[in-house]
């Protein structure tokens, strides 16, 4: 009896650290939506990515998104199969194509001057813009945020992109739209600078699936969140092979020690 | 190097190279009497694991801190860049990141527990003052290396926390700007304060190493206090702590790492704060500035306190915050009860629980905008911190009547 | 570590063995664990994906007429590539015989195609590297590099002749994308 309640509090305190740790505790939750849930493959201790959904997300990302988001952590050579996880399921070949479609900066030449060449594998992405000042003159002094990491950098990622993405809608009769901004009640204060990138049909898909907003919202997100946790696949099938062992080990460290202690209690 | 050149000639020949190696340098000894025969109390509880757990923790805090210095560079430019390339190219760079920064939640998460150990069973109390003050010193070395950890990757709320808590430095009369441009190496937190932050925060560890080897020494003069708070009397109340202690320890380590790695593997970032993925921008603040969970509590102190008469509420906070960590080095002579453990005492026994929600509901307070209900308990959450230590303590230790103590460790009296 | 299983005699000596074949399996089992858990800071040590990534270098040899030398940088180094005259090709096959070779290779298992000799330009002796890419620089006695540090000289097929250097100048891994393209590494 005596034991049970330092061992209720020690778990409430676990509680408490828990519920602090959730990431609502430190955001923005008036004039906020509470994200969708999106239901994703890669969710769960067992969760992996979808092959097909990388392919088609970075699709998108590619036709549409690119236009303005850099993605500068992430090179072509992660898309193919030295990329982390085996990469979205592009073959070298693929992959070397696909860098070779882009110019590139380099430099100096022998002359000192910076000169374009075709892409390669060992490049990143592209950036739209050459650096903040040119993106914000070009999309109204809004600054359109490189992807490579945004799913990790806002509560609730994958859920909060693919709610927001596919959330725009029609502003509430006694809400007065600023100019230059959209309603989205996903986003914190409920006005994005960003107009809907997602339109029914924007992108057609190879394997031939609708590319409905919501679709294509999915689908991207599975790819930024591959592009944000490259670690995710490995982390939980390596993480699988740990635990097993770990709770193996521990029922011998505990058998060992009620050995050890037979004689004296 | 055979048997023959040491002076121990009845010893069996294959021992000989331990021997030779002992008689210059007693290691071995040293090492068998800390095992075998260094007498432990034999009621610890598992309360008692958290030590050795935390001695753990810093070893892998170690191993994974210099492996990770290897890869990253502390250059306001190159920072966050050199962790993404940690996380993406490096070979298992991910895994080792993970594993410090959940390590360092781990750390405190075991130092806490270890610390109400020591209060619910007055491990503070003569003659283990000075082991009580070392650990003070650690836990102190240990907020500093964590603070400036946090710096090192250089997102939003590196740079944010960073700023926030050295400018608490010019709530100091007189010398306070100075001290936080010294500080700073600047006029703002910037590419010298990161450089300097990554040097100290390489250095401190080495420093809490030195400081727990003092911290053991202290606790093996005269060794572990127990659940029932007596001394050991005669042999029977005590076995050796190889292999009582070590098979115990290791049930315990076991245990922990299945907590540990769980989160390290399928939520590394739970505890962490999404805006630390956002590369820092001194031109954008992020909506709230908080730090890691194991300093909210004094986070929240800091900000609960108003302007008081003449001084105004940022050096008050401050004072109020460093008291509130200060204070536990007077424990000893503030609870003066002859009595150690909380079991025997139940006026105690309940003011160390009330004590411990105060502490987690200043954790709460921390997380939340100072405004509201949470300012409200915070403050009165820091009152009664105070009010705890410098009031209650002294007063119930002289008048309170302790339940009657067991005869011995081997002989503990039953619930009366 | 393995200590603890022949040094856990304690003071009860029962003949458990039952204890201590638990004791030994658990205590493997830790000593298991502890290694694998090694690895990946080894591991991580290793080349990262992005230094694997730019370990080799592809040259576009078209502009580099008969009789030139150019230098490429390939993982740090720098690598000579010299487009050979049937002259120097025919002294360096002749050479194979030569009793100045201190390391001797015959000229053919040096190239791939006799006009291109693709060699590390990083002398063997201590790392220095040889003159005589370029027409002003030393070529040494044997019409290749003469490296100024300790007087080492190699011949046109990067063979050493006179030392202090012990070895040939190494050839690296290097395909033939097309006839004037060539991936080193």
């Amino acid at each position: 009896m005596k034991r049970l309640i330092p061992i209720t509090l020690m778990a409430a305190g676990v509680a408490a650290i828990a519920a602090l740790a959730t990431p609502a505790f430190s955001q923005e939750t008036q004039n906020q939506k509470e994200p969708r849930d999106g239901e994703f493959s890669f969710e769960g201790p067992f969760g992996t990515y979808d092959r097909a959904a990388l392919q088609r997300g970075f699709q998108i990302y590619k036709e549409v998104c690119s236009t303005c988001h850099a993605m500068k952590y992430i090179h072509f050579r992660d898309l193919g199969p030295n990329g982390p996880n085996g990469g979205i399921g592009f073959s070298d070949p693929e992959v070397r194509a696909l860098a070779s479609q882009v110019q590139v900066s380099d430099g100096p030449n022998d002359q000192g001057e910076m000169f374009e060449r075709p892409g390669r594998p060992s490049d990143r992405f592209k950036a739209p813009f050459a650096n903040d000042q040119a993106a914000r003159a070009a999309n109204n002094g809004a600054l359109p945020k490189d992807l490579s990491i945004i799913i990790k950098g806002r509560p609730h990622g994958s859920n909060y992109v693919y709610s927001l993405l596919s959330g725009y809608e029609d502003a509430p009769a006694n809400v007065k739209v600023p100019n230059g901004l959209y309603y989205n009640p996903y986003f914190p204060g409920g006005f994005i600078a960003m107009p809907p990138p997602l339109s029914q049909g924007a992108v057609s898909f190879a394997d031939g699936t609708p590319s409905s907003v919501d679709q294509m919202a999915h689908d991207v997100v599975t790819f930024l969140t591959w592009a944000s946790e490259p670690d995710l696949e490995q982390r939980k099938s390596l993480g699988l092979k740990v635990m097993v062992f770990l709770v193996l080990l521990t029922g011998l460290a505990f058998a060992v020690k009620r050995k050890v202690w037979a004689d004296v209690h | 190097m055979s048997a023959s050149n040491t002076t121990n000639t009845d010893r069996p020949a294959g021992k000989g190279v331990v021997d030779w190696i002992d008689y210059r340098l007693p290691i071995f000894t040293f090492m068998k009497h800390q095992l075998d025969e260094y007498p432990t109390p034999k009621n610890l509880n598992y309360f008692w694991n958290f030590g050795s757990l935390a001695g753990l923790v810093l070893v892998i805090m170690i191993v994974t801190g210099v492996t990770l210095a290897m890869q990253y560079t502390p250059h306001v430019d190159m920072a966050f860049d050199s962790i993404e390339r940690i996380m993406r190219d490096v070979n298992y760079g991910w895994l080792i990141r993970y594993l410090h920064m959940n390590g360092a939640s781990m750390f405190f998460a075991v130092v806490y527990i270890h610390i109400f150990r020591g209060l619910y069973y007055g491990s503070y109390k003569p003659p283990r003052e000075v082991l009580w003050w070392l650990g003070v010193v650690i836990l102190l070395l240990m907020m500093a290396t964590a603070f400036m950890g946090y710096v090192l990757p250089w997102g939003q709320m590196s740079f944010w926390g960073a700023t926030v808590i050295t400018n608490l430095f010019s709530a100091i009369p007189l010398v306070g700007d100075s001290i936080v441009t010294w500080l700073w190496g600047g006029f703002s937190v910037d590419n010298p304060t990161l450089n300097r932050f990554f040097s100290l925060h390489y250095l401190l560890p080495f420093v809490i190493v030195g400081v727990v080897f003092l911290h053991l020494w202290a606790l093996h003069v005269h060794g572990s206090n127990n659940p029932l708070g007596i001394d050991r009397k005669s042999p029977k109340d005590s076995i050796p702590f190889h292999p009582y202690y070590t098979a115990k320890d290791a049930f315990g380590t076991a245990v922990f790492l299945l907590i540990y790695l769980g989160l390290v593997f399928y939520a590394p970032e739970a505890l962490g704060n999404t805006d630390n993925n956002i590369p820092a921008d001194p031109l954008q603040t992020p909506a709230s500035i908080v730090p890691e969970w194991y300093l909210l509590p004094f986070y929240a102190i800091l900000r609960s306190v108003p302007n008081i008469l003449f001084i105004e509420a940022k050096l008050a906070g401050v004072i109020a915050m460093l008291g509130s960590i200060l204070l536990l080095l007077f424990l000893p002579w503030l609870d003066k009860s002859p009595v150690r453990s909380a079991n025997f005492r139940p006026i105690y026994r309940v003011l160390f629980w009330i004590f411990l929600a105060d502490c987690l509901v200043l954790g709460w307070v921390g997380s939340q905008h100072p405004e509201g209900l949470p300012l409200i308990l915070g403050r009165i959450g820091t009152v009664y911190y105070f009010l705890h230590f410098l009031v209650l303590l002294p007063l119930v230790s002289r008048i309170e009547k302790p339940r009657p103590l067991p005869e011995s460790i081997s002989q503990p009296v039953l619930k009366a | 570590m393995s200590d603890s299983a022949h040094a856990a005699a304690p003071s009860h000596q029962d003949g458990e063995t039952r204890r201590d074949f638990l004791t030994l399996v658990a205590t493997a089992a830790a000593g298991v664990g502890a290694a694998a858990a090694l690895w990946p800071f080894i591991s991580s040590m290793n080349p990262s994906k992005d230094v694997l990534a730019i370990s080799t270098s592809d040259v576009d040899l078209s502009p580099v007429e008969l009789g030139q030398r150019i230098t490429v940088k390939w993982r740090g180094k720098p690598v000579f590539i010299v487009h050979r005259t049937p002259e120097q090709i025919a002294t360096a096959e002749k050479d194979d015989t030569s009793d100045t070779l201190i390391d001797p290779q015959p000229d053919e298992k040096r190239v791939q195609k006799p006009e291109w000799l693709i060699v590390v330009g990083v002398c063997t002796h201590l790392g220095c590297v040889p003159l005589g890419q370029t027409d002003q620089q030393p070529h040494g006695e044997f019409g290749g590099w003469f490296c100024p540090c300790h007087g080492s000289q190699y011949d046109i097929s990067g063979r050493v002749r006179h030392g202090p250097a012990p070895k040939n100048l190494v050839v690296p891994t290097y395909k033939f994308t097309s006839d004037t393209a060539v991936t080193i590494g």
